[in-house]
């Protein structure tokens, strides 16, 4: 910033408030209609304030859900999705941080052919092979289960690749002087590279989280049990009722549900949430 | 390939560390890719008793196929449209961000985080916008003489999802055109200030062309991302309609494998899919070693 | 405590790369041995391959009596100083210096006797609690020597462990250490680029060019005999001059003076003529002595570095802070104090030692 004229400062500050506002406003208005009764639309257009329902139709959502459109209690959706994506995110972790850990400290034949492997699962997203992926799970008898949500899901060449390129940062003589120190590699690993990959670990949690918490195509295909729907599935189903009966208010208010722990999860974690964002594209 | 000066001597060990991973890849990734590309080759009789292999066929079917050449322009058209509108807007958003110093964190946290939100979900919130009867954005376009129905007009619907994919894209591009822009030398905007270059002509002559690898990037990842991640956007909205307008091609593979259970030009679909991500891939890959040091 | 036998050691990487050829080294129990060469050549893949850090590719390593060629760097009774300390950082000082100890499941009351001790020694003890990242450079140094100590290892290793630091810290150091070494008498193997280091620290020098052994021998044995033009260039600052002469008889040309040997010629026909810039003086007029063209002069206080040309090549010589100084000087020097090497090997050539050098080596000093 060289000049200091005041005109595009101005200008820069409306810019990213008009930004802001368009980028809150769809969420504002949500959480309007979210607040209303169900006969506030009637009149055609939507309202600007809140209403005064606000805790009627939260409760409602939460505890009975809408069973004519195939959504079960909310809180048993929020409590599924919340299952999901930590274990999505700590699976996700876990076997990456040690194949990536295999791949960067130690030599041994395959090594490259494993590297590439893990690399083909960036190109094969489960849009692209929804069929017959989900053949296999339903042959294993995976379907409606946890471990269907989840094992299907958390062979990320993502996190790997973070874990490798970071451990490749890590100086050389750490792990030498850990050697001489007589530390086998499961004690280097556990003492040292886990300690020294927190905040790396901690960000990719996040995205992770997000990840898992927001999956909705694959929990859609494997799961018939509504105890096992997840929330995001839910909003779904509440709005897919034929338009006329649309309960408008209850669908915002299980839209504000299903978005706030990712969007709490960003906001208080909003360092982490960049680390991890940037490191994992490289 | 890089590895560290000294490695751990022991030869089992990295076999068992890397178990869990390529096992759990090569069951549900590997196998049922290499499934789909065997299957995009045979045709089922209509019971379902019998396959007979016929080469090319699903391809030259799909590709003759009114409805899926629809599908890739209406994917194109998506993509570009999404892409471009994200990434502008984040442009200037990173922009104006990087100029104000001090209120910049807060206004980032203002845009980073509909990043969190489902694709479902924003795509049910720009619906819920857009609404025939009830929508804000209708009620004021009927002001300027426009009749919005994205129920009816297929180009209505068209714009709901590419406004609503762009929406959420906003704050990703927006944190990288961040790091990008701070990358970008102080010297190099005061050197040009000095040779009398005005803010505009500054940023389209100076910044913009050193930006370059951040927006060729963000193009390859915006269009991945319009491509794949989308899906919950049209399946919570469109579900690929009005007349196929939006049934864009990840949407089509799901509609026509899953509810139309048609399993041979579905799999046709998928391997297509499957390589045009490799492109993307590679493209990606080829263009970030350029950008990374170790 | 051990002595170390490498027994024609070397290291071939895959792709065909020699590191080192040849190398044969006896090390006394005891004895502070400094590896020394320049970048390149050798010295630290050395040092790592004592340590277990890299394959031996062929010959032996012997620590005690034991071939330690396939033993891990842990069961090799080595403890080892690196260049960047290598502290484990989110660990306190204390935890680094246990962590070597715990692994070998030592009883905790002798850490604690073992910690207390080092931390005594090095006077770091008031920093057990904190973390790498609070120290300064050379408190991490020090913190990295403790983690050698309370090893109590049969052998030191150090691979350039004063690179990092700045120059009025690594003398002070370099006396830590050699204090250290004395009283520990523990044998300890130094890799260094620092000749000065090296002069200062070894009881005997190992120097090092291109993978293969230059010579080896006490400094000041080295000083003064140096078994090649390398070894003479290497050590000793400022750099020996060497210079292209052509013997006739008794009598050494360099260009077109001459200068009468007294019969100290080791043979005849071109050399390379090696001299130490204090060796020169300002002729008296009455003198055989080579003519000096002076180009530009470095005051150092003690002394005044002259630098220029004898005939058309570069040479440098020491002279009192005081002397009398004009464009076109003349150099006298001791034919004794010449040394010769050959023109195309570049190995000192047998028959002619300088006195200097028949000094017994000095008795270590405790």
């Amino acid at each position: 910033m060289v000049e200091n004229r005041p005109f595009i400062t101005f200008l820069t500050h409306l810019i990213l408030i008009i930004g802001v506002l368009t980028v809150v406003f769809p969420v504002y208005l949500a959480f309007i209609a979210s607040t209303h009764g169900p006969t506030d639309f009637m009149s055609g257009i939507v309202p600007l304030t809140p209403g005064d329902h606000m805790a009627a139709n939260y409760g409602y959502l939460l505890n009975s859900g809408e069973s004519t459109a195939g959504a079960p209690p909310f809180l048993m959706m929020l409590v599924n999705s919340l299952i999901m994506a930590i274990l999505i995110a700590v699976g996700k972790i876990s076997i990456s941080i040690i194949s990536a850990f295999a791949i960067v400290y130690f030599r041994f034949p395959l090594r490259v052919l494993a590297f590439w492997v893990i690399f083909m699962t960036l190109m094969l997203p489960v849009e692209v092979r929804i069929l017959p992926t989900y053949k296999v799970v339903a042959d294993l008898g995976m379907l409606n289960s946890y471990s269907g949500l989840v094992i299907p899901v958390i062979a990320s060449a993502t996190a790997t690749f973070l874990f490798r390129q970071f451990f490749l940062t890590v100086p050389e003589e750490m792990m030498e002087a850990a050697r001489v120190d007589g530390a086998g590699p499961l004690k280097f690993f556990r003492d040292i590279l886990l300690p020294l990959s927190r905040t790396n670990i901690a960000a990719l949690f996040i995205i992770m989280f997000i990840y898992g918490w927001n999956q909705y195509l694959w929990p859609m295909l494997i799961t018939t049990e509504p105890h096992y729907y997840t929330v995001v599935m839910g909003i779904k189903r509440l709005a897919s009722v034929l338009d006329g009966d649309t309960q408008w208010n209850l669908v915002m208010a299980g839209v504000i549900l299903a978005g706030l722990p990712p969007v709490l999860v960003i906001i208080f974690m909003q360092r982490l949430f960049v680390k991890g964002l940037v490191e994992t594209e490289k | 390939m890089q590895t560290k000066r000294t490695v751990f001597q022991s030869r089992v060990l990295p076999y068992f560390l890397l178990a869990p991973q390529l096992i759990i890849t090569l069951i549900f990734f590997v196998w049922p890719a290499a499934q789909a590309i065997r299957q995009s080759f045979l045709r089922q009789d209509p019971f379902g008793l019998k396959e007979t292999f016929v080469w090319f066929a699903n391809y030259t079917r799909l590709l003759d196929d009114p409805d899926y050449l629809n599908a890739l322009g209406a994917t194109f058209v998506f993509s570009v449209g999404v892409t471009v509108l994200s990434m502008s807007l984040s442009l200037m958003f990173a922009v104006c961000v990087n100029r104000v110093l001090r209120s910049g964190r807060f206004y980032t946290t203002l845009l980073v985080w509909p990043y969190a939100v489902a694709p479902a979900a924003a795509g049910l919130l720009w619906w819920f916008m857009f609404n025939p009867s009830i929508g804000i954005i209708p009620y004021l376009l009927t002001f300027v003489g426009y009749e919005w129905n994205h129920r009816l007009h297929t180009g209505d619907a068209m714009v709901l999802i590419i406004i609503a994919a762009a929406w959420k894209q906003i704050s990703y591009n927006f944190l990288f055109f961040v790091a990008g822009l701070q990358s970008v030398p102080q010297s190099l905007t005061e050197a040009a200030a000095i040779d009398g270059a005005g803010p505009f002509k500054r940023f389209w002559t100076v910044v913009f062309p050193l930006l370059s690898p951040t927006t060729f990037f963000l193009a390859v990842i915006n269009i991945t991302y319009a491509m794949f991640d989308t899906f919950g956007i049209v399946d919570a909205t469109t579900s690929g309609g009005p007349s196929q307008s939006t049934n864009i091609l990840v949407y089509k593979v799901y509609a026509d494998g899953f509810i139309g259970l048609n399993l041979g030009p579905s799999a046709a679909q998928s391997v297509i899919l499957m390589l045009i991500v490799v492109v993307l891939t590679v493209v990606q890959f080829r263009w970030i070693e350029r950008k990374v040091q170790y | 405590m051990a002595s170390i036998d490498v027994e024609s050691v070397g290291k071939v990487y895959t792709g065909g790369v020699r590191a080192v050829s040849d190398i044969k080294l006896n090390i006394a129990d005891g004895e502070f041995i400094v590896l020394v060469g320049p970048s390149g050549c050798g010295k630290s893949t050395l040092l790592r391959m004592i340590a277990g850090l890299e394959t031996i590719s062929e010959g032996e390593v012997k620590i005690g009596s034991r071939t330690v060629n396939n033993m891990e760097p842990a069961d090799r009774d080595i403890a080892m100083v690196f260049q960047n300390y290598a502290l484990y950082p989110h660990m306190t000082v204390r935890q680094n210096l246990e962590y070597g100890l715990k692994n070998r499941k030592t009883p905790k009351a002798e850490i604690d006797t073992r910690v207390a001790e080092a931390a005594r020694m090095l006077e770091i003890g008031q920093y057990l609690e904190r973390k790498p990242r609070a120290l300064s450079g050379g408190q991490r140094q020090r913190v990295a020597m403790g983690r050698a100590i309370v090893r109590k290892p049969a052998v030191f290793l150090f691979d350039e462990p004063l690179s990092n630091l700045d120059a009025k810290l690594r003398v002070s150091m370099r006396g830590e250490i050699k204090r250290l070494q004395r009283r520990l008498g523990t044998t300890s193997i130094y890799v260094t680029h620092d000749q000065l280091e090296a002069m200062t620290l070894a009881d005997r020098l190992v120097v090092l060019n291109g993978g293969k052994v230059e010579q080896i021998g006490a400094p000041l044995e080295v000083y003064h005999a140096p078994a090649s033009t390398f070894v003479a260039s290497f050590i000793g600052s400022p750099a020996m001059n060497l210079v292209k002469g052509e013997l006739h008889g008794d009598k050494l040309a360099i260009g077109p003076s001459m200068v009468g040997l007294n019969g100290f010629a080791p043979t005849s026909g071109a050399v390379t003529v090696g001299f130490r810039a204090e060796d020169m003086r300002i002729a008296r007029a009455d003198e055989e002595a080579l003519p000096f063209r002076l180009e530009y002069t470095e005051e150092l206080g003690s002394q005044r570095l002259i630098h220029g040309m004898i005939g058309d090549q570069l040479a440098t010589a020491a002279v009192a802070p005081d002397a009398e100084l004009s464009p076109e000087m003349r150099l006298a020097i001791d034919p004794k104090r010449l040394h010769f090497f050959a023109a195309d090997t570049g190995k000192r050539l047998p028959g002619h030692v300088p006195a200097q050098a028949k000094l017994a080596p000095a008795e270590p000093v405790i």
